[in-house]
């Protein structure tokens, strides 16, 4: 795509994926996210997996770039499970 | 080594990376039995870096193994920016030196490098070597006895080695699994977020001044919304990749998504007039141990188990030299001299850290220990860039009108931005760090 600024969607079209679809790889209970006051995962999750959806913490696994950001910054247990794609799903990088 | 029955392997090196294919290939060419998992359908397709190789590590595993490599440009030019909100102070250091001397067969110091073609082509290395390259491989968990790692577990098959390298990156679910240590802290790494724009080499030459075969590497501050970090821009062939870091744990508390921070810096009219006219390709994201020596976990093996690279978190940002893949290379050569030197599984672990000290991994480590208390003078991300860039616009403007005093409107700028109280207190942490 040419040089602008992209929206979320507009950057995670640059990569491939292949989504394992109806088996995430990482789960997260948002009952957990409710009592964390700053929820980082908002803010610093790359691809934006991580939302808002009226008050509560959704998460969508589909455009995840495997980073751990999460699992790193998440303090109060909403990341109940974090593991890589199985094999052969997930990113795959060509150009980084 | 003899092997008590076939499924046996002296090594199963877990993760091709530059730290795993480096063991791998070393072992494989001692004549050792080896098996290199990795997850990806190929190596490389997981990974991301900014893109640099400092080119001693690939000499320390064999002399001239670099030129096999699929590097992208030798790094002639180091470039320091600094933004204000439409201005740019820009430090452009030249030296051919860096470059090398190709009639003597000098590596350049180091090299722009993209992930994709750069572990492929040395997990084939490996391969060439004799190391068995097992890509689409997961790694689901250790097998352990008697409190000795004896291999690992890929869904419901299980397979056995002398020894595992845990070389699976910074999020090592291996090393934890081995209970050697817990996840990671959130402010001892940082989450990079990149962009590689192809361009034509004809564009890039001309717009960083270099040849075909030279590259420019750059580092940028004041474009993270204050949030301790930077950003990056490497040339290689035919395209460049572009990124900012940030400490995952302040981006975490601020106001904005660091995707936007990113795409904001990427339009900022010094960076556009770059990328201009390119062609975005990937977007990608990674974790990066920015921590130093003091976040490397106090114990990196147990009997018959040993972790390298990324995942013993090994990494030295000074703001100016991001070194990572070089310290992989180091780290799993370190490894595999370990494993090739002892017979003894208790003698190994405390081996690997004496080749950690011998190849000077660790001396390199601690030089720069306490660096990073430099990122906490937080007015170096948000502050100092944009003092420089008035101070310049003071300097450099004409305009008819009766100039001010130029130490007096110098100092006025300095003011405006920081006190001399900060100027002190910022600079006596400095000089600490130092």
């Amino acid at each position: 795509m040419t040089i602008k600024k992209f929206s979320p969607e507009e950057l995670l079209a640059l990569d491939k994926f292949a989504v394992d679809e109806g088996k995430p790889h990482i789960l997260v209970d948002n009952k957990y996210c409710a009592k964390c006051e700053i929820k980082p995962c908002l803010l610093v999750c790359p691809a934006r997996c991580y939302r808002l959806k009226d008050g509560n913490v959704s998460f969508e696994y589909a455009g995840c770039l495997e980073c751990g950001t999460c699992r790193v910054v998440c303090k109060d247990g909403g990341v109940t499970s974090w593991n890589y794609p199985r094999a052969t799903f997930g990113v795959t990088f060509r150009c980084s | 080594m003899a092997n008590e029955n076939e499924d046996k392997f002296d090594a199963i090196v877990v993760g091709a990376g530059p730290a795993g294919s480096a063991c791998a290939y070393t072992l494989a060419k001692a004549g050792r039995n080896v098996l290199l998992l990795e997850r990806g359908n190929s190596a490389g397709s997981k990974n991301v870096s900014g893109g640099r190789l400092y080119t001693y590590a690939l000499e320390l595993v064999e002399e001239g193994l670099y030129q096999r490599a699929p590097l992208q440009r030798k790094i002639v030019r180091e470039q320091i920016m600094m933004l204000g909100a439409e201005s740019a102070m820009t430090v452009d250091y030249f030296n051919p030196a860096f470059g090398g001397n190709d009639a003597e067969k000098k590596a350049a110091q180091s090299y722009s490098v993209v992930r994709a073609s750069l572990d492929e082509w040395f997990a084939g290395e490996a391969e060439t070597a004799g190391a068995i390259l097992a890509s689409g491989q997961v790694v689901d968990g250790l097998i352990e006895e008697n409190g000795k790692i004896v291999g690992i577990k890929v869904g419901e098959d299980e397979m056995r080695a002398d020894l595992v390298v845990a070389a699976d990156g910074v999020n090592s679910l291996l090393g934890q699994k081995a209970g050697l240590f817990p996840d990671a802290s959130s402010h001892a790494v940082g989450v990079g977020v990149k962009e590689t724009i192809e361009l034509p080499d004809s564009v890039i030459n001309a717009r960083f001044g270099v040849t075909d075969a030279e590259g420019a590497a750059r580092v940028a501050i004041g474009c993270t919304d204050g949030i301790s970090g930077g950003a990056f821009m490497y040339t290689n062939k035919g395209s460049l990749s572009l990124g900012i870091v940030f400490n995952a744990d302040q981006a975490g508390k601020q106001k904005r998504h660091i995707q936007d921070i990113f795409q904001d810096f990427k339009m900022h009219p010094a960076i556009q007039a770059l990328i201009e006219g390119g062609t975005s390709v990937e977007y990608g994201a990674h974790l990066v141990p920015e921590n130093g020596y003091d976040s490397i976990p106090k114990r990196l093996y147990r009997d018959g188990f040993l972790v390298v690279g990324d995942a013993a978190q090994f990494g030295i940002n000074t703001g100016l030299i991001i070194r990572g893949m070089d310290l992989a290379i180091v780290s799993g050569l370190a490894a595999a001299k370990a494993a090739l030197k002892t017979t003894s599984p208790a003698d190994l672990g405390p081996e690997y850290m004496r080749q950690l000290d011998e190849l000077l991994l660790m001396a390199n480590q601690k030089a720069y220990r306490n660096f990073h208390h430099i990122f906490e003078i937080n007015r170096i991300f948000h502050g100092y860039p944009e003092l420089a860039n008035d101070a310049l616009q003071f300097l450099f403007t004409v305009d008819g009108k009766v100039p001010t005093p130029m130490l007096k409107g110098l100092l006025n700028t300095v003011r405006k931005h920081a006190s001399y109280g900060q100027l002190a207190a910022d600079g006596w942490k400095a000089f600490r760090a130092l």
